[in-house]
């Protein structure tokens, strides 16, 4: 089954791959891998982020045992998607970098996007989760930032048409509400 | 920066195009006022610093046309099978002499087409080099004898969602309307465009006739026109309604005045890895600068 997912995961990458080799990007590949990197990185924040609350509405706790996998793809992905934009966008101006950071409130937010997932990735292995114990935990609730980050930088990055992130946003909206509603109700109980 | 016609360089590109193009010249020479064209533009006149043109695949499958969708690959899926651009007219009116709904077919049998190589530079800092086919528009403007009033030209899209389906979205409002200074419209780099490498203009591309002013962002040259007017004040543009401290009347290609959310300093052609620097007026300067002397261009973006 994680094999399986493994591979789930990895399949855009491997389309990207494929349509790369076989000149089929379309007319501006670098845009084509900017997007559908975002978008993968994106995506599997969102996975990762319900699976708590499919497990409670479910009661199929075997799902926990994917979330590790997704988060760290998702970071994947970001790590690509950041590195499109450092080299074939800005070909390591770092000074250009900063000001983009510092002045466009999207680049802001998908900047600190990553840099809040960063950690998060790092830390996911079986050691650190060990070493950070109840911390870890802590550390990890930096998740819900990131996500509002991520879907805020869809969001101002659109020329215009705004139907695609505001479907995240809402998506997004559903999972923390769900989150939020399940939790409450365990206290509840 | 320019070649002379006939450079083998700007040739070899279309030579079957530029076969046709000089026989309809030679039947509109018969037939016209030949005076009036200088004879080093017959052929492909070469505007673009002899870089090779983006191939006609890339041309027609990356598009922004928001009548038929708002993103890149929309316009190639639904133009050609929505937009019917035969038959086809478009009204030159207002502040003129001669108003009068010309046919695209008297417009080509009038107005000799031309092949010139341009680059194009669109607002998103992405960038191509086209081989247009078309005539200037200042050869259809003076036919039509502006009055001294007019100051202004303002164009405008046809506006019909069962052809473009788009405009059924409020994504930006209907029809597309864009503007030009008369001065701008009447500068000889001003075209109006029918065709691509020597081809009918794609749909997608905005068939059958189209602006291309290549010192400014690509959403200036608007497509699928049916009116030009000639008017007093300056004319309300599109993008300029929809985010006004984003697109201004002019768009010049000014890579020092960055659009608020990206920086117009750098720009990728299509087919190039890694960006290259946008130059001012899109490399016009030459032609084009003494158009806005003593103006701020920042200010006037
Ligand atoms: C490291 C900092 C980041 C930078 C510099 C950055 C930059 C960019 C750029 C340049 C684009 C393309 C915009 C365009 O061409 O119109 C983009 C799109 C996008 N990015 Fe980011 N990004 C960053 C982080 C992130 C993160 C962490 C996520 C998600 C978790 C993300 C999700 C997206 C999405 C969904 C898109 C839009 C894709 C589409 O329109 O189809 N970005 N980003």
């Amino acid at each position: 089954m994680k094999a399986l997912l493994f591979l789930v995961c990895l399949a855009p990458l491997l389309r990207l791959g494929w349509r790369a080799f076989h000149a089929a990007l379309g007319a501006n590949p670098v845009q084509t891998v900017q997007f559908q990197t975002g978008l993968w990185a994106l995506n599997l924040l969102l996975v990762t982020l319900a699976i708590t609350p499919l497990v409670k509405l479910t009661g199929k706790s075997a799902l926990n045992k994917y979330r590790r996998m997704l988060g760290v793809f998702s970071y994947f992905y970001a790590l690509l998607h950041f590195l499109t934009y450092l080299v074939l966008d800005k070909f390591f101006d770092f000074h250009e970098i900063w000001k983009d950071v510092a002045k466009r409130l999207w680049i802001t937010a998908g900047f600190s996007c990553f840099i809040l997932l960063t950690p998060l990735a790092l830390t996911s292995t079986d050691g650190m989760i060990r070493r950070l114990g109840k911390n870890w935990g802590l550390l990890h609730r930096l998740i819900y930032p990131a996500a509002i980050l991520g879907v805020v930088h869809f969001l101002w990055l659109v020329k215009k048409d705004r139907t695609a992130p505001l479907e995240y946003a809402a998506a997004l909206a559903v999972i923390l509400g769900a989150r939020f509603v399940l939790k409450a109700s365990d206290f509840r109980r | 920066m320019r070649r002379a016609p006939g450079d083998p360089k700007a040739s070899e590109i279309t030579p079957e195009s530029l076969w046709l193009d000089r026989r309809s010249f030679l039947k509109a020479a018969g037939l016209a006022a030949a005076a009036a064209l200088s004879p080093r533009l017959v052929g492909a006149a070469d505007f673009a610093g002899g870089e090779k043109p983006t191939p006609l695949d890339s041309i027609t499958a990356y598009n922004n046309f928001y009548e038929f969708g708002t993103d890149k690959e929309s316009p190639a899926r639904y133009a050609p099978k929505y937009l019917k651009p035969h038959p086809w007219s478009v009204k030159v009116e207002g502040l003129v002499g001669k108003p009068k709904t010309w046919s695209i077919e008297e417009l080509s049998k009038v107005f000799p087409s031309q092949e010139r190589i341009y680059r194009l530079r669109c607002v998103e800092a992405w960038s191509a080099v086209i081989p247009w086919n078309g005539f200037p528009l200042s050869a259809l403007l003076k036919k039509a004898e502006p009055k001294a009033k007019a100051k202004y030209v303002a164009f405008q899209t046809l506006y019909d969602p069962k052809q473009m389906p788009g405009q059924n979205e409020s994504v930006l409002q209907w029809p597309y309307v864009e503007g030009l200074r008369l001065d701008e419209a009447m500068h000889d780099l001003t075209l109006l465009a029918t065709g691509i490498y020597g081809k009918p203009m794609p749909a997608q591309d905005g068939a059958p006739i189209r602006l291309v002013v290549p010192w400014k962002y690509g959403f200036k040259s608007i497509k699928s026109i049916v009116s030009i007017k000639l008017v007093e004040s300056q004319p309300p543009t599109s993008w300029n309604i929809s985010a006004p401290p984003e697109y201004g009347f002019y768009s010049n290609v000014n890579p020092e005045h960055d659009h608020p959310r990206w920086s117009q300093s750098t720009e990728r052609r299509l087919g190039e890895l890694f960006k290259r620097k946008t130059l001012m007026f899109n490399g016009y300067s030459t032609e084009v600068a003494s158009l806005y002397k003593g103006m701020d261009l920042d200010a006037n973006y």
